[in-house]
C-alpha cells in the first residue's frame, strides 16, 4: 500500500514537533514539516505530497501564499486546517481529506 | 458568579513541564506524546472504525437524535470516554460535528491520573466537571483545580501546552469536554474558569458561556451560548435560539424529559436546527441538560 505524504506546517515549534510525531505513528503516513514559508515550499517541490496539514500561527498572507504556490504545482492537493493542537482530531481529518475529494483548497 | 484566584507561578515558565513530567507517579498517562496511539490504517475505502451505526439518528428534517449508547466508546483502563462526536480512534463520517460544536467528550478519569502535557491549537475548548476535582496547568503559568459547579475555558489559539489530571487518589473525576471551532484563527491564547452559583439553574436555564466578555459565564471566540438547567418533575421552559443562524444541541446530564415532543433520556445528545423556540419538559425530578446554542456553519 503506498504510504500517505504528510506536510504538516506551523509556526509553534513544539506544536508542530508534536504533530510531525502524531503523524508518523500513523500506519501509512509519513510526515514532513516546515516552520516557514520558505522550507515548505521547498519541502512540497521535492517531494510527493499527498496532504498539507495547516497547524497553528500561519499569518493569512502566507497561508495565501503557501495555497497558489502549492495548487500551482499540484491542482489536485489536499490542504486542510488543522484544529486542536494534538491527537484529538488528526486521524479523523486525515481520514476526511482523504476520502473526501471535495476538500482541497 | 465568583471567579477564582489563580496559583501563577511564573517562575515555572517552560519548565513547568519538565516538573510536571518529574511527578510521572500522579501523572502517568500521555495520551499525545508519551503513549502510542493506536495504529490506524488509512485506506483509500475506510468507512470507519469503532463506527457504532446509529440507524434512529435522524427523526426529523430538523433533528438530530444521538442515543447515550451509539456514541463512540473509549477505554484506555484509566480513561473511560464516551464520544459524542468522532474523536482520536473514533471516526464515524456520520457523526463529526453539529455546527462548529467539534467534541463532546463525557470522560471519567481514576484516582491520580490524568492526561500529561499535550498541546492545543486554534480551538476553544470548555471543561465542566461533573464529579470530583481535576487539576489543570498551562503554559501560561495558570495552575488551578476545577470541581463540579465550575467552568473553565481555554482559547488555544497560537498554541499551548496542558495537562489536566485527577487531583484525588481515591475517587473518580468526570467531566465534560467540549471542542467549539473558533470564528478566528491564531488568536491570543487565554485562560478562566469560574465558579456558578447552582442554585441559579434549578428551574431555569442558567448562562455559563457567551461570546461576550461582559455577559453572564465565560467566554470564547465563537457566537456559541451555552446554557445549564436542572428541573423539577414536569416543569417545562421553552429555550429561544440566540441566533436565527444557530442550531441547539442540548445533551442530557441526568434524567428523562421531552424536547420538541422527543424524549430524551440521561447522556442522550438532541440537536435542532432551523427553529427558533424549543420546548423543554422534564419528566423525572432533578433533570439536568446542558444547552449549547452554536452556529451551524463556520464563519
Amino acid at each position: 500500500m503506498n504510504k500517505i505524504n504528510i506536510l504538516v506546517i506551523g509556526r509553534h515549534q513544539q506544536i508542530t514537533k508534536t504533530l510531525l510525531n502524531l503523524v508518523n505513528k500513523i500506519e501509512n503516513c509519513v510526515g514532513l514539516s516546515a516552520l516557514t514559508d520558505d522550507d515548505a515550499i521547498k519541502i512540497f517541490n521535492e517531494n510527493k505530497i499527498d496532504l498539507v496539514l495547516l497547524s497553528s500561527g500561519i499569518p493569512e498572507e502566507s497561508e495565501q501564499l503557501i495555497r497558489k504556490n502549492f495548487t500551482d504545482e499540484n491542482p489536485n492537493i489536499k490542504i486542510i486546517q488543522h484544529y486542536g493542537g494534538g491527537s484529538g482530531l488528526l486521524n479523523n481529518e486525515i481520514l476526511e481529506a482523504m476520502n473526501n475529494p471535495t476538500i482541497t483548497v | 458568579m465568583e471567579r477564582k484566584d489563580f496559583i501563577k507561578k511564573g517562575l515555572f515558565g517552560t519548565s513547568m513541564f519538565v516538573a510536571s513530567a518529574a511527578i510521572g507517579n500522579v501523572i502517568k498517562n500521555e495520551i499525545d506524546e508519551l503513549q502510542n496511539l493506536d495504529a490506524v490504517p488509512i485506506t483509500e475505502n475506510i468507512l470507519g472504525f469503532n463506527h457504532l451505526p446509529n440507524n434512529n439518528s435522524k427523526i426529523m428534517e430538523n433533528i438530530i437524535l444521538h442515543k447515550a449508547d451509539t456514541r463512540g466508546n473509549a477505554d484506555h483502563g484509566w480513561l473511560k470516554s464516551k464520544h459524542t462526536f468522532s474523536f482520536a480512534n473514533y471516526y464515524n463520517p456520520d457523526r463529526m460535528h453539529f455546527g462548529v460544536l467539534r467534541v463532546l467528550n463525557d470522560d471519567s478519569v481514576e484516582g491520580g491520573m490524568g492526561f500529561g502535557t499535550h498541546p492545543h491549537d486554534n480551538m476553544e475548548i470548555i471543561s465542566i466537571p461533573l464529579e470530583g476535582d481535576l487539576q489543570h496547568k498551562d503554559s501560561m503559568n495558570n495552575v488551578a483545580v476545577i470541581k463540579s459547579g465550575d467552568i473553565q475555558v481555554m482559547s488555544a489559539g497560537t498554541g499551548i501546552y496542558h495537562s489536566e489530571y485527577n487531583k484525588n487518589q481515591d475517587k473518580l473525576v468526570k467531566f465534560l469536554q467540549i471542542w467549539v471551532f473558533p470564528n478566528k484563527k491564531n488568536v491570543t491564547p487565554r485562560y478562566d474558569q469560574i465558579t456558578l452559583n447552582l442554585a441559579d439553574r434549578h428551574n431555569n436555564l442558567q448562562q455559563i458561556l457567551s461570546p461576550n466578555q461582559d455577559d453572564a459565564g465565560v467566554w470564547i471566540h465563537q457566537d456559541a451560548w451555552f446554557s445549564l438547567g436542572k428541573f423539577d418533575k414536569d416543569f417545562s421552559i421553552k429555550y429561544q435560539t440566540k441566533r436565527k443562524e444557530n442550531g441547539v444541541y442540548i445533551f442530557v446530564l441526568k434524567g428523562d424529559l421531552t424536547i420538541n415532543n422527543t424524549t430524551v433520556n440521561t447522556r442522550d445528545g438532541i440537536g435542532i436546527t432551523n427553529t427558533e423556540n424549543i420546548d423543554i419538559k422534564a419528566i423525572t425530578q432533578d433533570a439536568e441538560i446542558l444547552v449549547m446554542d452554536v452556529p451551524m456553519t463556520m464563519a
